[in-house]
């Protein structure tokens, strides 16, 4: 057990490390830098060169990643061409805005998806599982950018919640919590209705799995009733598939994330790394791209620990 | 019968990209002098004739504007080339989804830009299936050292957020390209990023395939590695290739929208539904007054749909290794 927990750390190391690494030398290497984009095409070559030099721009890029990677070993991660400011402060607040955004999103998707896809997996007549499926399957077909611009055309038409944004500029009455409850009802509602269709459908899939099994069999037959067979042995066996992908879910939130970010204008890390792709600033860049790694490699961390200890066999 | 109606919905938009120069009343970039932002034609019947209102301008600044019942402009059908069309382009041109900021009947880009956005997710699905196959195949067949750092990087490849390698990768080429080269691009992006989510499953078919006899006998028949593949292994896996190519199209036409609505997809003029959807965004009134701005994302919604009808029931029509 403890040897395939080392082994996962150390890929979750090489992934935060290739991914930070892979951004930085990928922007340094494409045409253009900071200097260039900043000073516009009608500046004067020398001073484009000094602001290279000012910036260290100049250097190799091996003498460049070099010193980063110096650096960034004492968490040191430069500092951002395009605010000025170290990218170790400019980062925290980002993520942390993507992060409540992702959160939301995952908790309402599991709420819920998951009780939607035990009635519909559990329950073979009627017409309840009938709508539960095909609500599903249209909402399979409406990935966050769809969802969001949809969400936002009913918010701006209504007028119930805020279509942009995160905070008012002025507190309003009720608070800033509540004023960040609504800011938040479009981009995590973008981001969970899709979640919570596949969600549903893989818990649906499960359950059907599940409920054929001898022993419900078995259970039923010794007169427990079938509500509580169903909510309770049933749904026990029914989680470990769909606990299965709730690591790779992060990918999915982060991707997710992105697009909704860039329509509803939450401030979060997808639309700072955006602007710093833009801006060619590459300290900010392989920032952005090494946070997006951490929660990757944490997720995926937890779910592959999780997972050892629900099913043994994935320890080999 | 569910799956019949998403292989028609898919096979309706693919005839309507292919045959947009016939269905188009106008040409891609036409613009329409004082019809910005103009909504949809509103229709009426002339005798036994269908016409159409022209549009008159109330207000340029508001950009409204306001039916001009008096005159009823016929529709002329199969003429010019074109399926539909007014019978006095100049004076009431048929717009049937409004126009844009640009003064382009919005109809039409949405036609067009199925071409770019259908063909565009098509290339790059094929190109995922070409080396996915190829690398899965390789790795099944070959095992040990090759199999272990295929199979590897692609399991690396799948743990990244799709989104965001489409997006560092096409942040390092230049901004500004010519249409064809950011087609090529994004196919090739898209390709790469696709490719082991077919790779994977290939890889596990092709190893458990080679030990059935009939690989087997092949084998002892004088079959080459490369004859025993492509005749008789990957043939196994076409089932699988087949459902992965319809997951993948639909992530690939989402991910174009996404990375034109941000920049970074196709330049201006060309239309595509991503391009379409970026020109809506510049304006904030697009929600509120022109929702004919956003018919892009209704077409990509019924082509997704489609596709996913056409996969209901379908043994492993639900998975959810899929590119994010």
């Amino acid at each position: 057990m403890r040897g395939y927990i080392l082994r996962r750390l150390a890929f979750a190391l090489f992934l935060v490390v290739a991914v930070s690494s892979a951004s930085l030398i990928l922007t340094e290497l494409a045409p253009g830098d900071y200097a260039s984009g900043a000073l516009g095409m009608r500046a004067r070559p020398e001073a484009i060169e000094r602001a290279r030099e000012r910036y260290g721009l100049n250097r190799s890029l091996g003498e460049q990643y070099r010193d980063w990677v110096a650096h960034a070993v004492r968490f040191d991660f430069g500092t951002s061409l395009l605010y000025d400011r170290p990218v170790r402060e400019l980062i925290p607040e980002r993520a942390a805005n993507t992060a409540v955004l992702a959160l939301t999103a995952l908790a309402i998707a599991t709420l819920v998806g998951l009780p939607l896809g035990v009635v519909s997996g559990s329950r073979s007549g009627g017409a309840v599982p009938h709508v539960i499926r095909a609500a599903s399957v249209v909402l399979l077909s409406m990935p966050p950018l769809l969802t969001s611009l949809f969400l936002v055309f009913v918010a701006a038409r209504t007028g119930w919640v805020p279509i942009a944004g995160m905070r008012s500029a002025a507190v309003p009455e009720g608070g800033a919590f509540v004023d960040l409850l609504k800011h938040l009802v479009v981009p995590a509602a973008a981001i969970a209705l899709p979640l919570a269709a596949m969600f549903e459908r893989l818990q649906a899939q499960a359950m059907r799995d599940a409920i054929v099994q001898p022993f419900v069999v078995a259970t039923l037959a010794r007169g427990v009733s079938r509500r509580r067979v169903v909510w309770r042995d049933a749904l026990k066996v029914a989680l470990r598939p769909v606990a299965a992908v709730y690591g790779l879910v992060v990918g999915t939130l982060l991707s997710g994330s992105f697009a909704v970010e860039v329509i509803t204008a939450w401030p979060g890390l997808g639309r700072l790394m955006l602007d710093a792709l833009g801006a060619r600033d590459v300290y900010l860049v392989a920032g952005c791209a090494g946070t997006g790694a951490v929660f990757l490699a944490c997720a995926t961390l937890a779910s592959d620990v999780a997972l050892a200890f629900v099913d043994p066999r994935v320890r080999e | 019968m569910i799956r019949r109606v998403g292989i028609a919905l898919v096979a309706l938009w693919a005839a309507a990209a292919m045959a947009a120069p016939v269905l188009a009343p106008h040409a891609v970039d036409a613009q329409f002098v004082d019809l910005q932002n103009a909504p949809p034609s509103r229709l009426t019947m002339a005798g036994a004739r269908i016409a159409i209102h022209p549009w008159r301008l109330v207000n340029r600044l508001e950009q409204q504007y306001a039916v001009d019942d008096a005159i009823a402009v016929p529709l002329r059908w199969f003429s010019g080339g074109h399926l539909v069309g007014s019978s006095d382009e100049a004076r009431a041109p048929l717009l049937l989804l409004g126009t844009d900021a640009y003064r382009r009947d919005v109809f039409t880009r949405l036609v067009f830009g199925a071409r770019t956005s259908l063909a565009l997710a098509a290339v790059s699905a094929l190109g995922a299936m070409v080396l996915g196959a190829a690398a899965g195949g390789v790795a099944g067949y070959a095992g040990g050292g090759v199999d272990d750092v295929l199979m590897r990087t692609a399991d690396f490849v799948m743990v990244l957020p799709a989104m965001y390698v489409a997006l560092a990768l096409r942040a390092a080429m230049p901004l500004v390209l010519a249409p064809a080269t950011v087609f090529a691009l994004l196919a090739s992006i898209f390709a790469i990023v696709g490719a082991p989510f077919v790779a994977r499953g290939v890889r596990a078919i092709v190893r458990s395939e080679r030990r059935m006899d009939y690989a087997v006998a092949a084998e002892a028949l004088g079959a080459g590695a490369g004859r025993l593949l492509l005749r008789h292994l990957l043939p196994a896996a076409r089932g699988y290739i087949a459902v992965q190519l319809t997951l993948l199209v639909p992530a690939f036409i989402v991910a174009e929208a996404t990375l034109s609505y941000v920049g970074l997809g196709f330049p201006d003029p060309v239309a595509s539904w991503g391009t379409m959807l970026h020109d809506a965004s510049a304006n904030v009134r697009v929600f509120a007054d022109f929702p004919w701005l956003l018919s892009p994302a209704a077409a990509m919604f019924l082509v997704v749909l489609g596709l996913n009808l056409a996969l209901e029931g379908s043994p492993g029509g639900l998975r959810y290794d899929t590119p994010r």
